[in-house]
């Protein structure tokens, strides 16, 4: 399952190693993020809890750039 | 400029009033610390605040850390002003790269401008301004002019002229009156229509275009991978690079016995630090492609990654399917042959007989001689499987079909090679000429293949499953090097396959259809370029690279903003790599200062952003133009 998510990140170095954190993450099979377009792109693993997995990786983006917005929906 | 821009302004507008009004405050010793410590820490809180949560998270080679270092060790020197204002700097070229990155995105987006913010729906008699999305299929909405068509549907009444240049790069408008579909994203240029929607909002023609475009750069190119791995090693090696020029110099001069300088060396690596933010690099790249993406979409040339658009610029091969793609798929009456009576004659006898006919080539007859200038009667139509149709037009006895149909009336008939579709006419029994009905080669085909070689491309093919004959004429037309006639779908990924496996390991093969029912073969070429896409979902579906509208020349077009973007590209790794190469010497030989190391970071990245911003700058038409007004004679097969 993949979903699509707005997100607000000013320095595309941090995109990158926010990309690389979220990929990490348990539940996430794959992660982008498209700095122009601040997109972030989530492909779950099968059976994982998108909210659950989002808290997540909002957390690890956070660690990295604690500007950075993240809409959950 | 937004509320964290403006905050940062303030910031530095604060800092660079104390660091001025300090330079007429003569202090000494602590005071004189503490005092540059006021502008330090409000400029630089933020970046301070990062460093530390960088270092407890192990997080440690980010820019902010160099900053940190950089400009603390500054301090730790004694050069207060210096550290207070490689800070400041340091945030004025962040909020540079801030403003420059949101303007260039604005600018992009602007382009795309076909997001529709509002359709008035009419609810009995009277009509209201609503949201897009809340309009359910079936509704009945009012576009008026100046106003975006919001949703796909179909006029129910109303005639305006549409302006389609936001999806598909062309200027002239189009007329549209009751039963035609619109689509979201034109613009009501005159008239009011009042149109039925036969899409949601999220499902309509603008939705999927900008999501298209949007997603575009998620599929990243070779050279954004390239800097994401460069940057992997590039910052722990300036970092190993700066320790060892703070203590592995000292420590070694030590060792032979000379004086170990530590400050001179300890400011040498801080400016090594600063010069090597790797941020040119890492923002300009795909700024570039979005840029470049974005100027395409412009023009009505949809590509659907930054890894096709790389691919898009290295084209050495390009596989045309015939028909729809080189010509029109439609069929026209293209030659008239009457015998003992005038052209208008025939056609009319022609088109009287076959006026109850469904059969395709019956319409394209029609579409020749239209109802309306028929007067004649027709009586006794009568339809003969096989042979051709046969009724009274106008008290005459005319029959109307192939060779085989005229043989069977008695009717001798020579048949040349032709081609198209023959129909021979007889009137009261006797022959009256030929119509060849036949496809048409796009007037730009010709053009558009001329350009592919102008521009570099080694060789064109065509395939198509039409007969060798068609296939001749058509490839002789548009002057491709090669042809491949009588193919199925499957023949065509063969064909595909071995020109792949014959070319070179750099060289890219584009396949160019109208993605109907080319999906084998678009996915199986490095670049799938459908054509006339305009709602046509499947073939959006299909392809890398999507043009709105049906013109060929749009591919070399396509190939020359995506090689404009790659040139932009590669000069800025050039740029960026390049000069910073060069001050990471000067610094590490102590040639350079602070200041130089600022311009070797800010000043870069200033520049590289701008050097991005090019892709829009000049008309990418100017290419393109001398092969578009040279008069292309209307080819016929």
């Amino acid at each position: 399952m993949t979903k699509k998510y707005k997100i607000a990140v000013d320095c595309a170095a941090c995109a990158l190693k926010m990309e690389a954190a979220a990929t990490k993450v348990e539940g996430v099979a794959a992660a982008s993020i498209g700095f122009m377009s601040q997109k972030l792109v989530i492909d779950f693993v099968a059976g994982a809890d998108p909210l659950a997995v989002m808290e997540q990786v909002q957390a690890v983006c956070k660690r990295i750039e604690p500007d950075c917005e993240i809409v959950i929906r | 400029m937004n509320a964290r821009q403006k905050w940062t302004l303030g910031r530095i507008l604060t800092a660079m009033a104390i660091l001025i009004g300090l330079e007429f405050f003569p202090a000494e010793g602590w005071l004189r610390a503490g005092l540059y410590l006021i502008p330090y820490f409000i400029i630089g809180y933020d970046i301070l605040r990062q460093a530390i949560r960088g270092i407890v998270q192990g997080e440690i080679f980010d820019e902010n850390f160099l900053m940190a270092i950089a400009t603390a060790g500054a301090m730790f020197l004694g050069e207060y002003r210096e550290g207070a204002a490689v800070m400041l700097f340091y945030q004025v070229g962040e909020l540079f790269q801030s403003l420059a990155v949101g303007r260039s995105r604005a600018s992009i987006t602007a382009l795309m401008d076909i997001r529709p913010d509002y359709a008035n729906r009419e609810l009995g008699g009277a009509i209201e301004r609503v949201d897009p999305d809340e309009v359910v299929p079936g509704t009945v909405i009012v576009v008026r002019p100046g106003e975006k068509v919001p949703i796909d549907g179909i006029v129910l009444s109303g005639t305006a002229s549409l302006d389609m240049h936001a999806l598909t790069g062309e200027s002239l408008p189009r007329d549209v009156g009751p039963g035609a579909a619109v689509l979201s994203g034109c613009i009501n240029l005159s008239g009011v229509l009042r149109v039925r929607t036969t899409k949601a909002a999220e499902e309509s023609t603008a939705a999927k275009i900008l999501e298209l475009v949007e997603n575009s750069s998620m599929k990243k190119s070779r050279a954004e991978n390239f800097i994401t791995r460069f940057a992997r090693v590039y910052t722990p090696a300036v970092c190993l690079g700066a320790f060892l020029l703070a203590v592995g110099m000292p420590v070694g001069r030590l060792l032979l016995g000379e004086a170990p300088l530590w400050s001179a060396w300890l400011e040498r690596a801080l400016v090594l630090l600063v010069i090597s933010c790797p941020c040119a690099l890492v923002i300009s790249i795909p700024l570039s492609f979005f840029g470049g993406i974005g100027a395409a979409s412009a023009k009505g040339i949809l590509v659907k990654g930054s890894n096709y658009l790389e691919a898009l610029a290295q084209i050495n091969y390009v596989v045309f399917d015939k028909t729809g793609t080189l010509t029109r798929g439609v069929f026209e009456v293209t030659e008239v042959k009457p015998q003992g009576m005038s052209k208008d004659e025939l056609l009319a006898y022609a088109a009287g007989v076959e006026r109850y006919s469904q059969h395709p080539i019956s319409r394209s007859l029609q579409a020749a001689f239209p109802p309306e200038r028929q007067l004649e009667e027709v009586t006794g139509y009568e339809e003969l499987s096989g042979y051709g149709v046969r009724a009274m037009v106008s008290g005459h006895s005319v029959a109307a079909g192939n060779a085989r149909f005229m043989k069977q009336l008695g009717l001798g008939v020579s048949e040349a090679l032709q081609s198209g579709t023959v129909v021979h006419v007889a009137v009261d029994g006797r022959y009256a000429g030929s119509i060849l009905v036949s496809d048409v080669v796009k007037p730009q085909a010709a053009a558009a293949v001329d350009a592919l070689k102008k521009a570099g491309v080694r060789r064109t093919v065509m395939l198509t499953g039409d007969t060798p004959n068609a296939a001749a004429v058509v490839a002789a037309a548009v002057g491709v090097d090669a042809y491949e006639a009588g193919l199925l779908p499957a023949d065509k990924v063969t064909a595909v396959e071995k020109l792949l496996a014959g070319k070179g390991f750099k060289e890219k093969l584009a396949f160019v259809g109208d993605g109907i029912n080319d999906a084998p073969v678009l996915a199986r070429a490095d670049v799938g370029i459908a054509m006339g896409a305009l709602g046509s979902d499947a073939a959006i579906e299909a392809a890398d690279v999507v043009l709105m509208d049906d013109d060929p020349v749009k591919i070399s077009l396509g190939m020359a903003i995506a090689r404009k973007t790659l040139r932009i590209v590669r000069q800025n790794i050039v740029l960026a790599l390049g000069v910073k190469a060069v001050f990471l010497i000067f610094g590490a030989i102590g040639l350079a200062n602070m200041w130089a190391a600022i311009f070797a970071d800010v000043g870069v990245m200033i520049l590289a952003v701008l050097n991005a911003m090019r892709i829009f700058l000049q008309p990418q038409t100017n290419a393109i133009a001398p092969l578009l007004s040279q008069d292309v004679s209307r080819e016929i097969i």
